[in-house]
């Protein structure tokens, strides 16, 4: 995985991802060692072994995304998570900051969310807003430029969201 | 109008600030082409044929002297010497560098202008009834409503990459100006019980694929204008095409869906926005609305006008029913024949910025028509501002005469273009040149898009041109019947396309039918409405060689 952002700093990943079969069904489910971020489709397949695998293991749990993957289908798996990772095929597909926004704002997601794919210096901003924490940059960008700038591009935000439940024009004395 | 605060100010500046910094790095090569493009496209930066275009946004149609002094400033320095006024409410500039752009922005700032989501897959400027605030026929002012739109969706962190495009038009009118039936969401205001709020329409649109669009809502109370539109805008984004750029809009997700299912998904994501902290609050809305207060009027003089037939026609045409007694809304034309329609020149600017100051309480307003609105004006007043715009090449009677043309950029600028559009507006500008004939004519609108984009709205003009591609020629398509307003609809194509030498011809023969077959107090329209398409097919395809059998017509 790229190069991951969290907490104002470059961290070293620790997750690994369970890959799909060929023609994009689970295959068979392995219990893994280290923490592993699981497909949705992968997790449909195995979702009861993978939950008794974690508790047994003591390993954290994740699952990763696509932009078509509804958020409804895991809002129950939840307490499970410790990280969703939604990826951005290509930047423009806005469909993930939806995601994120519902998970945070109406599912009550507290785990760490995740942005990876074609995650880029200049979203770093809107992707914060909506609820995500950590962020895998694209390789070949500059983490120390995104840590010091694409955050804090604006100050005031007019609108409400993840970052800031209120619009501005309620957060006024 | 809109004044900023500080909150404002700061975040446009802080917008300039970050393009000026995207406009670096991609000189730098550490933003691919790719990468920049939908950030330019997000400040209104196009690479085009010839050079890159700058579109300005002006928000729902206001302007200010000064701002409008900027404008031509901005023009001598940056660009040509001239503008160009859109069908939406924005100014573009043609020629401008692009390492200039960031100065550009940044002197637009300091007069709160901007261009901000000027293109792009986002939601863009807001569009209404360029007489809002003073039109006879007014309901509710939808001004104050279109700010606070504008505001929740400048920079809304989970729209910034829809799937396509997307354009709000709130219209406050008893005769709706705003071509509401034909955007993405179209709000047309109404008082229901003495309770104000919209009727929500939903994916209409023009372009490739026209649609009218549907009622989802008869009735949402304006206290949840933007929790509602949330609604919309996160189905859209979750659900809405995103494998072929051209079923990408929201008119196609609704068409797919049908309205009925649309609408259940929309009430069911609804149902968690309703009454959250966006509701938005009376305290609120009288924030904005003071902006918005009337200006202080005098009480109407008794004007003595000069018997002068120039002026008299211009006052016909030019001149548009006010609220307040003793005043008038004046269209000053920018399309006077022989210009490319919707084009003001800097000199130009500042004369309109002067009258703005001098009779209409430095305000002006743009309309969709790409003419320029002084909203304010005495009667009293009307004499020498005529003489001072004629002077400036802005007093053409011909408001809703047929050389009044909408017309995009085209072939000659617009890198999408299948033909060019400019040439046929002014070929028949100059085809129709004598001033009584045009009256004669009467009401027509006259619509030409260079493609399928339909940007000058073709498809609602009484007669529409579309530029098509034939075999590497340019050809003219045309539709008749079209309208916008409350029964706005889609033209019918005529037949086979022309080429551009025959145009000023093909408008002549369809004009000749109108003439011989209209009743008195007959307008095009009616007489189309009447006699149908068949009259005005046959004249024009009677001996044209090209003419082609019906089933051939499809193109
Ligand atoms: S209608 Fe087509 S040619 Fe005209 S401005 Fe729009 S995209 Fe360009």
């Amino acid at each position: 995985m790229a190069q991951l952002i969290a907490a104002q700093q470059v961290l070293e990943n620790t997750w690994t991802e369970q890959p799909l079969e060929e023609d994009g069904n689970a295959g068979p489910f392995v219990a893994p060692s280290t923490p592993t971020l699981y497909p949705l489709a992968f997790w449909r397949a195995h979702r009861e072994a993978i939950i008794a695998s974690a508790q047994a293991g003591a390993l954290p749990l994740g699952l990763l995304l696509q932009p078509d993957d509804a958020v409804e289908e895991i809002a129950a798996d939840l307490p499970h998570l410790a990280l969703i990772a939604i990826n951005f095929p290509k930047f423009v597909d806005g469909r993930g900051y939806s995601s994120a926004a519902l998970l945070r704002q109406r599912y009550g997601y507290h785990g760490e969310l995740r942005a990876v794919g074609d995650v880029l210096h200049d979203q770093l901003f809107y992707l914060r807003r909506v609820g995500f924490d950590s962020y895998a940059l694209k390789d070949g960008k500059s983490t120390a430029y995104a840590i010091a700038h694409g955050f804090t591009t604006f100050t005031e935000p007019y609108q409400a969201s993840t970052d800031q439940p209120l619009p501005h024009f309620r957060r006024q004395p | 109008m809109y004044r900023y605060n500080e909150l404002d100010s700061q975040l446009v500046n802080q917008r300039v600030a970050q393009f000026r910094d995207q406009v670096r790095r991609w000189q730098a090569g550490e933003l691919s082409d790719d990468e920049f493009r939908p950030l330019r496209l997000q400040n209104g930066l196009y690479i085009q044929r010839h050079a890159p275009m700058f579109r300005v946004a002006v928000p729902y149609g206001t302007l200010n002297s000064e701002q409008l002094r900027r404008l031509a400033h901005i023009g001598r320095t940056y660009d040509r010497g001239y503008g160009h006024f859109t069908t939406r409410h924005n100014l573009q500039f043609n020629w401008p560098k692009i390492e200039d752009v960031p100065d550009i922005l940044a002197e637009l700032a300091e007069v709160q202008l901007h261009a901000i989501q000027t293109s792009g897959n986002c939601i863009r400027n807001i569009t209404t009834d360029a007489f809002a605030g003073v039109a006879a026929d007014e309901i509710i002012d939808p001004r104050p409503l279109a700010e606070i739109l504008r505001q929740w969706s400048t920079f809304h962190p989970e729209f910034a990459f829809l799937p396509r495009k997307f354009k709000f038009a709130i219209s406050g009118t008893a005769e709706d100006r705003a071509i509401t039936w034909f955007h993405d969401i179209g709000l047309q205001l109404k008082v229901v019980n003495g309770e104000t709020g919209f009727t929500v329409i939903v994916g209409g649109g023009l372009g490739r694929t026209p649609i009218r669009g549907e009622v989802v809502r008869e009735f949402l109370p304006w206290q949840h204008l933007l929790t509602y539109s949330t609604a919309i805008l996160r189905v859209y984004n979750r659900f809405g095409r995103r494998d072929n750029a051209y079923k990408a809009r929201i008119k196609i997700l609704v068409q797919a869906l049908g309205i009925e299912a649309f609408r259940a998904q929309v009430d069911a994501e609804w149902a968690h926005e309703k009454d959250s902290p966006h509701t938005i609050t009376q305290a609120e809305y009288d924030r904005i609305a003071a902006h918005f207060a009337p200006p202080a009027y005098a009480p109407a003089e008794p004007a003595n006008f000069p018997d002068d037939p120039a002026f008299a026609r211009w006052r016909a045409r030019c001149t548009h029913p006010h609220k307040v007694p003793g005043y008038t809304a004046v269209t000053l034309s920018l399309k006077r024949h022989g210009v490319a329609p919707g084009d003001i020149t800097s000199d130009q600017m500042d004369v309109v910025a002067d009258l703005a100051d001098r009779y209409s309480f430095g305000e002006l307003r743009v309309s969709h028509e790409q003419n320029v609105i002084l909203t304010d004006v005495r009667e009293c007043d009307l004499h020498a501002l005529w003489l001072s715009a004629r002077d400036a090449g802005l007093a053409t009677p011909n408001i809703g005469l047929l050389t009044s043309i909408i017309c995009c950029p085209g072939g000659d600028f617009c890198d999408l273009a299948n033909a060019k559009s400019i040439p046929i507006a002014n070929a028949i500008q100059q085809r129709f040149d004598d001033l009584d004939y045009l009256f004669d004519i009467g009401e027509i609108d006259l619509n030409i898009s260079g493609c399928m984009n339909a940007c000058s709205h073709h498809h609602v003009g009484h007669i529409g041109v579309l530029g098509v591609d034939r075999k590497d020629k340019e050809f003219y398509q045309v539709t008749l019947g079209g309208r916008q307003g409350n029964d706005a609809q889609l033209g019918k194509v005529i037949g086979p396309a022309f080429p551009a030498e025959e145009m000023p011809e093909v408008v002549e023969q369809i004009i000749s039918v109108y003439l011989a077959e209209r009743h008195a107090d007959e307008r095009f329209l009616d007489t189309f409405d009447r006699i149908g398409i068949d009259p005005f097919k046959n004249k024009v395809y009677a001996g044209r060689a090209h003419g082609r059998s019906k089933s051939q017509e499809a193109a």
